[in-house]
């Protein structure tokens, strides 16, 4: 294995994962909420829900992160985002995203951090199967085709 | 400042403090996501650390969590109480895992990309909107079918 040092940025990582965790922390603490973002942004999708204005209130919030950390944080903190996926393939990638964490109940965020940090069997079963899947994905596109 | 008006604020600012999180982390930078997930090739182990960084922190919060009866501002604590690992958690983590090593999104980076001016992101989360709405449809037919499931 060799290791992509031009891209590695353990300090930012690190630094932004705790403040994810921070996040979460006090979702749970303070408002008794997962923070999992398919689960917010999909309870505002079915027929009858009556408890929208806790998930608009975080993703308004979410919405205005780019802009309020351009104003508080150093120039060249945030890398310009690299996007190889042409568009159709981000529209078949939307979809999977969409559909597949209503049906598995979460993604990265509620399973993959909320859950992993409940020592969730079904958390850790499902983050498992999303890494694999995105392993096995990137490894079919990159070195097969 | 009357409860529901405390709610509202402090949910606005979790959701900041967790787009600040995604940008400063890196989450939301396909690349980097793509980085991550290509073992075979010139691995950036970024997103080990940002997931490690959040479940520490995150682990002592649950903790805290489990112990209470309700949150801070005195609602009820929504923790999760289903513990089936069934076809529907291992099918739907399945097909999410596909799209994100296909474009490099999950949905929260997907949402603060689309929210710092990405087209491509943006049209994510049109189509990532449009097959969650597909799920709810889906399944509600599912549901029509069996009504004793």
């Amino acid at each position: 294995m060799t290791i992509d040092w031009n891209h590695f940025t353990p300090w930012a990582s690190l630094a932004g994962g705790i403040l994810l965790g921070l996040a979460s922390a006090l979702f749970i603490l303070v408002n008794g909420r997962i923070l999992g973002i398919s689960g917010i942004l999909g309870g505002l999708l079915r027929p009858q829900n009556a408890d929208a204005g806790w998930r608009v209130a975080f993703l308004l919030g979410m919405l205005a992160a780019p802009a309020t950390l351009s104003w508080v944080a150093p120039a060249g903190l945030v890398s310009a985002p690299r996007i190889d996926a042409g568009y159709v393939t981000v529209v078949i990638a939307g979809l999977l995203v969409g559909y597949g964490t209503r049906l598995g109940s979460g993604c990265t965020s509620g399973h993959g951090v909320c859950g992993l940090s409940r020592l969730s069997p079904r958390s850790l079963v499902a983050t498992g199967s999303f890494m694999a899947a995105g392993f096995t994905i990137v490894y079919v596109m990159r070195h097969l085709f | 400042m009357n409860r529901t008006t405390a709610h509202r604020l402090s949910e606005f600012i979790v959701g900041l403090l967790f787009g600040w999180g995604l940008l400063i982390s890196g989450m939301t930078d396909p690349g980097k996501v793509i980085g991550f997930l290509d073992l075979a090739g010139v691995w950036d182990p970024s997103l080990a650390l940002v997931m490690g960084g959040a479940i520490a922190v995150g682990f002592f919060a649950f903790g805290m969590a489990k112990k209470r009866t309700s949150s801070f501002l005195g609602g009820a604590l929504h923790l999760p109480t289903s513990r089936d690992i069934d076809k529907r958690l291992l099918l739907g983590s399945l097909l999410f895992g596909a799209g994100w090593g296909l474009a490099g999104f999950c949905p929260g980076p997907g949402i603060v990309s689309m929210a710092a001016g990405q087209p491509k992101a943006a049209v994510f989360v049109v189509a990532m909107i449009a097959g969650m709405l597909v799920f709810e449809w889906v399944d509600r037919l599912g549901r029509r079918a069996l009504p004793a499931a």
